[in-house]
């Protein structure tokens, strides 16, 4: 494949397009938090599951509660498992990433096993594990998707470190005489982030993905809340008589999919140095 | 390092992982606050039944000795009893395994068979309409859910076109046709989006090893195009892909648990959801620990399929 390197100061289409379809999503998220056409958990018995209208874009549910409204009110929950997640894996993976590449021996054997040990439990297990035994709810759902991505992060921190700490800006700083954590802070960090982040960038999607998927099976935050996946699960009874309970939040959900997809996408094109210029890795 | 040392050191390895996954599920499952036997009877039992349902599942011994108890009884075929359902646990896993090795069998295979082959064709044609239209169709499919497919699938053939069973299960004494129209749905859900992904990646190793010089070579001596495909290029394209269907088939297992419940197919994702929803622990329990021997093993045998098909990784012994 012939890649040519993209011009610095152009940001892939890719990016643009996600980042601005992802910017509205959040936007529209944030109001959603607070200002809904109608009241996203009032019931109107009388107006149950009316077909989308001019009143009601999206419909109404079996509670006459206004689609449209709760697809807004939800947002921010699906938001907030893909990116609190991440960042859960981000504040425990890359720390131990780090000191298992830089102490050998014992404190490298218990982490690097453990990660195995993790790595070797099917995602969603491990999410199902974690939330069969307390009550659900959206912060134990946010820790149980973190915590499956922490092993990955972990061992991706720990490559990219060991293969730093072999470069000859690293060794001219140890022949400076600095130490552990001045070469860890200054030397390592910095030049981990691009690789760190173009993984962040695409596993935001499999992160929302599965926080959905749990909030589906009911081990998510709790009805009344509208997360999308318990939506979707709750708009299943009457799929054949108002098809639009279950549509709105599903289209919703593979729009937002989409967008986090493309700008994880873009940052890897934009970031991966084996993509743009073959001679530079 | 010759192969026996290899199989040996990966066997061992094997051993540990379970080993180390039965002590993760028990722990999670008992040092969790939350008291079991309230979870089971309900937080207005009398004091007198939990006292008597603990003695029952010998909760009163110290942890480390029901750790023992439990995974002495696995090795002996005592896998425990359901508390809601009052039977063997292993006969509820026993017919619920089967059901599920059957949508993931015929997933698997839609996975494999189709994953590489879209991926082939999308390489050797690249640039093309047809691989324009599956870079697109690929990177909508891996955007969306499982459950979200399940539901507008059901929606489509099942209420609209009115064509085949919406859910449920049917056994092939109740005839073939409805054998498998019972099947149809669940399998395509679930290998939709790893179908996409596995195509993906296969599309873009192959173009590595088409672009590589040891395949302009081959085409430079002269050898026939489908030749230089079949017998140079595909078996160091495929390297990628066995790593990518043992990573898949951890997420066909998570697929399965979702598919199950969406589409009321009576298999072990359903039955795990089934022993949360009700607190059934030793079900539960022993349910997760068939799941991660069953990964667990897939891994193994990718391991060992990857070692026979690439040396190098007998002499390092890592697949790093």
């Amino acid at each position: 494949m012939t890649v040519q390197a993209l011009p610095r100061f152009r940001l892939p289409s890719t990016l643009l397009l996600g980042g601005t379809l992802l910017a509205f999503i959040v936007i529209a998220a944030i109001v959603g938090i607070w200002v809904t056409p109608y009241d996203p958990t009032v019931f109107a018995v009388r107006i149950r599951l009316q077909p989308p209208s001019l009143l009601h874009p999206f419909g109404t549910d079996e509670f006459g509660r206004d689609v449209l409204s709760r697809v807004l009110a939800g947002a921010h929950l699906s938001l907030a498992t893909g990116f609190g997640a991440m960042a859960i894996s981000l504040a425990v993976g890359v720390p131990l990433g780090l000191i298992a590449a830089f102490h050998k021996g014992a404190v490298q054997e218990v982490i690097m096993r453990s990660v195995d040990l993790l790595i070797a439990l099917p995602p969603v297990l491990l999410g199902l594990l974690v939330l069969a035994v307390t009550p659900p709810g959206l912060f134990k759902t946010i820790a149980a998707v973190g915590l499956v991505y922490v092993p990955i992060l972990v061992r991706l921190t720990r490559a990219v470190a060991l293969g730093l700490l072999e470069e000859d800006f690293v060794q001219a700083a140890r022949a400076r005489g600095e130490g552990a954590l001045p070469i860890l802070w200054h030397e390592i960090l910095p030049n981990t982030w691009p690789p760190i982040i173009v993984e962040c960038g695409l596993r935001v999607t499999f992160a929302i993905l599965l926080g959905s998927a749990l909030s589906f099976l009911g081990l998510g935050p709790q009805p009344p809340a509208s997360e999308w996946g318990l939506m979707i699960a709750e708009g299943r009874d009457f799929l054949t008589q108002a098809p639009w309970v279950c549509l709105a939040p599903g289209l919703c959900l593979c729009v937002l999919l989409v967008s986090v997809n493309l700008v994880g996408e873009g940052l890897r094109e934009r970031l991966d140095p084996h993509l743009s210029g073959r001679g530079h890795a | 390092m010759p192969i026996a040392t290899f199989l040996l050191q990966r066997l061992a390895g094997l051993v540990g992982v379970l080993l180390g996954m039965s002590l993760l599920i028990f722990g999670i499952i008992h040092i969790l606050p939350g008291n079991v036997a309230y979870a089971i009877l309900g937080e207005f039992a009398t004091p007198a039944a939990v006292a008597q349902l603990e003695a029952k599942l010998g909760l009163k011994d110290p942890l480390p000795l029901q750790y023992w108890h439990w995974l002495d009884g696995m090795l002996h075929g005592d896998f425990g009893q359901s508390i809601v359902m009052n039977r063997p646990a292993v006969e509820l896993i026993g017919d619920a395994l089967g059901r599920s090795a059957l949508l993931a069998g015929f997933s698997f295979l839609l996975v494999a068979g189709g994953g590489i082959a879209l991926g082939l064709h999308a390489a050797t044609h690249r640039g093309r309409a047809s691989d324009r239209i599956l870079g697109l169709a690929q990177f909508a499919l891996l955007a969306i859910p499982e459950f979200f497919w399940a539901i507008v699938v059901v929606l489509l053939f099942a209420s609209v076109l009115n064509l085949l069973p919406a859910t449920g299960y049917a056994p092939m004494s109740e005839g073939l046709a409805n054998w498998a129209a019972h099947l149809v749905l669940p399998v395509i859900v679930l290998s939709v989006g790893l179908v996409a992904h596995v195509s993906r990646l296969t599309r873009s190793s192959m173009i590595e090893v088409l672009d590589s010089r040891y395949v302009l070579a081959a085409r430079a001596r002269g050898y026939a195009e489908r030749r230089v495909l079949w017998r140079h290029a595909l078996p160091n394209a495929l390297m990628p892909a066995i790593t990518v269907l043992a990573i898949d088939a951890g997420l066909l297992i998570g697929g399965i648990v979702v598919v199950e419940t969406v589409f009321a197919y009576p298999g072990l994702g359903r039955l795990l959801v089934f022993a949360i929803e009700r607190h059934d622990l030793p079900l539960l329990q022993v349910g997760m620990m068939v799941v991660t021997a069953i990964y667990a093993l897939a891994n193994f045998a990718a391991e060992i399929l990857y070692a026979v098909l690439n040396p190098r990784i007998r002499v390092t012994g890592s697949t790093a």
